[in-house]
């Protein structure tokens, strides 16, 4: 072991955590409103596609990231009218807007595929990843708008007594989950791996769904848990490349195992995860309710 | 879920060839898209080659993004009740419903990609892609500057582990110092985490990087890191065009077409095929002369001769498994059943096949 070896160890780590970051956190600040998104895979395949067909277009790295998150708070205003103004059911909707994506990315990046693109350099966006989370940690519990945010979370009956608008804070919740899903997605087809396939995140977003309950809805223990889970699955393909002899299917479970034993230890006061979990999630808030 | 949605919109996307005096109807189901640049791609090329071998004689009809699982049994179907006469299935886990929709449908014909269970009207075909596994081990072993090369492996399966054997023993006759670096990804398809495997290998010391997973990516990580790789069932240098040697393409247009020209005569009878270089199936894309001096790339065209004429074989003994035992005597090649359910290492792979 040298030091180089690490240092590129710990790059790799760096570069494949960074998709669950952004989604995770993005995801994190919907849910803290009281909304639950399930669209995650969804959005980050068409933030992907945006991203990746605008580059091809246009040549442009900033309008390529910047039509990407406009696609997904286009994708999540969808969502948010569904949810917030029809009132139809989260995790139906959400789950629906999973598949629209994934058909919807697909159309669109029918003709793109495998065509190449010269990839950004990913630091930015790692360093802007724990930028974010910071930022966000910052807000919910060191700014008054944050508390107010968390309010419409945990009770919106009592935050709309309050006078706060309820339906406007979880559609900005909802808009700001949509737009980091929409650059995880892009810093997939971009940075990670330039490059444009169906289903290309190939489940990350439901890892990022994970990730936020992992969290317990605390910002910053999403880069605990999605560098636990990043860490772990780029560890056990060094141990095999150093040609460590463990069974198979551990390899390709472990960072989910680490995942749930971790999960098991945090959860296992159900308390906690109840004081945790924002009280009115997933449930829909009618006016004068 | 997304498998429903994805098996709906393979609807949308049924293509009709021209309409002829009663043609045959031939029709395809495929994993991924055609637009994949790999595995699905190839076969759509195949299907293109037969439609413009045959002429009107007959019509093509392909499905995409059919997944491996009930939903093939209903693709399947849909084909054979649909007036298809022949029916290509191109993935191994396909195997069961195509058995499957067989019985129901005995008048029509079917043929399975890479698989081994056949029936009066089933038959299964597949490439020795192991003996262009011979060229790229013997590419490696005389390219290689760290004497460690990287291998992303899918699954531990026959045809995975086969090309695993065939590369190393070519490159350790050319570098008996070399060593081979496995990573099993666990993934046909994941861009990123081949990309992951890719970088570890290369940050392991790896200065060339093979692959048996789908995706470009592995290639483009090469390319990036400056280190050299092999594209994956087709000619992928365009991707990655400073790190790209050659790869093995897999081209099954001249069996399609001699298939349904088969079936056109009234000449279709089950076979079982496994066409290696000899018969076209298995090819290599064009060796990058940037990359690899002149006289080497004529040893590995005097080797793809070698390989069609039969004078070489992929596995000739002496061959010992990793316990030490010899398992092929010399002068004698590995017969087919061994070949075909190979699970073991050969010695000098260092650590055990996930099981």
């Amino acid at each position: 072991m040298n030091i180089e070896l690490i240092i590129g160890i710990i790059n790799i780590v760096l570069i494949a955590t960074t998709p669950l970051v952004f989604a995770a956190i993005g995801e994190l600040v919907t849910e803290k409103t009281g909304v639950l998104n399930l669209g995650v895979e969804g959005m980050m395949l068409v933030g992907a596609v945006t991203a990746f067909v605008t580059l091809v277009i246009t040549g442009s790295y900033f309008l390529s990231f910047l039509m990407s998150i406009l696609s997904g708070l286009l994708m999540s205003g969808l969502f948010a009218f569904l949810v917030l103004i029809l009132m139809s059911n989260q995790v139906a909707t959400g789950l629906a807007l999973t598949i629209f994506g994934i058909g919807l990315s697909s159309m669109i990046g029918k003709e793109y595929i495998g065509t190449p693109i010269n990839g950004l350099n990913p630091y930015f966006f790692i360093v802007l990843s724990f930028l974010i989370v910071f930022g966000v940690s910052y807000f919910f519990y060191k700014t008054k708008a944050g508390l107010i945010f968390r309010a419409v979370g945990e009770s919106h009956s009592s935050a709309h007594a309050l006078g706060y608008n309820v339906i406007k804070i979880r559609l900005l919740g909802i808009l700001f989950g949509g737009a980091m899903c929409a650059l995880a997605g892009s810093y997939m087809s971009i940075c990670y791996a330039p490059m444009w396939q169906e289903n290309m995140t190939a489940g990350r977003g439901w890892i990022a769904l994970a990730l936020v309950v992992f969290a317990t809805w605390k910002p910053n223990r999403i880069l605990i848990g999605a560098y636990i889970f990043g860490g772990v699955s780029i560890m056990q393909m060094n141990l095999q490349a150093f040609g460590f002899s463990i069974p198979g299917q551990f390899f390709n479970m472990a960072p989910y195992l680490v995942t749930m034993i971790v999960l098991v230890t945090i959860s296992s006061n159900k308390l906690r995860i109840k004081l945790s979990a924002p009280a009115s999630l997933t449930k829909p808030f009618f006016k004068g309710s | 879920m997304f498998r429903i949605i994805s098996f709906i919109l393979s609807f949308l996307f049924i293509s009709v060839g021209t309409a002829y005096a009663d043609p045959k109807k031939v029709g395809f189901i495929y994993i991924g898209p055609p637009g994949d640049h790999g595995w699905t791609y190839q076969h759509d090329q195949g299907r293109k080659h037969m439609m413009s071998q045959l002429g009107g004689a007959v019509e093509s009809t392909y499905m995409e993004n059919i997944p491996e699982n009930a939903d093939a049994v209903r693709a399947i179907r849909k084909l054979a009740s649909s007036g298809h006469d022949l029916i290509f299935t191109t993935s191994f886990n396909y195997m069961d419903q195509t058995l499957e929709v067989a019985k129901e449908f005995p008048n029509v014909k079917f043929e399975h990609a890479t698989g081994y269970m056949r029936a009066d009207n089933v038959s299964t075909y597949g490439g020795r892609f192991y003996e262009g596994r011979v060229i790229e081990g013997h590419l490696a072993g005389w390219l290689t500057k760290t004497n460690t090369v990287g291998y992303i492996a899918s699954f531990p399966i026959p045809e995975v582990i086969r090309g695993i054997n065939a590369f190393y023993l070519a490159a350790s006759k050319v570098n008996p110092k070399i060593k081979i670096k496995i990573i099993w990804a666990f993934t046909w398809y994941d861009p990123g985490k081949e990309a992951d495997a890719a970088n570890t290998l290369i940050n392991q010391g790896a200065d060339i990087i093979v692959q048996h997973t789908d995706t470009f990516a592995p290639c483009q990580a090469a390319e990036k890191a400056g280190v050299l790789s092999f594209g994956q069932a087709s000619d992928q240098s365009h991707f990655c065009p400073n790190a790209h040697l050659t790869a093995i393409v897999d081209d099954w247009g001249p069996y399609y077409a001699k298939r349904a020209q088969d079936l056109v005569d009234g000449n279709w009878s089950s076979t079982d095929t496994w066409g290696g270089m000899n018969t076209g199936m298995v090819a290599m894309a064009p060796y990058n002369n940037k990359l690899i001096p002149a006289p080497i790339i004529q040893e590995v065209v005097n080797m793809e001769i070698a390989l069609k004429d039969g004078s070489m074989h992929a596995f000739e003994g002496p061959i010992y498994n990793q316990a030490g035992e010899l398992v092929v005597p010399e002068g004698q090649v590995a017969d087919d059943g061994m070949l075909l359910g190979m699970n073991f290492y050969v010695q000098g792979i260092d650590g055990d096949i996930p099981q």
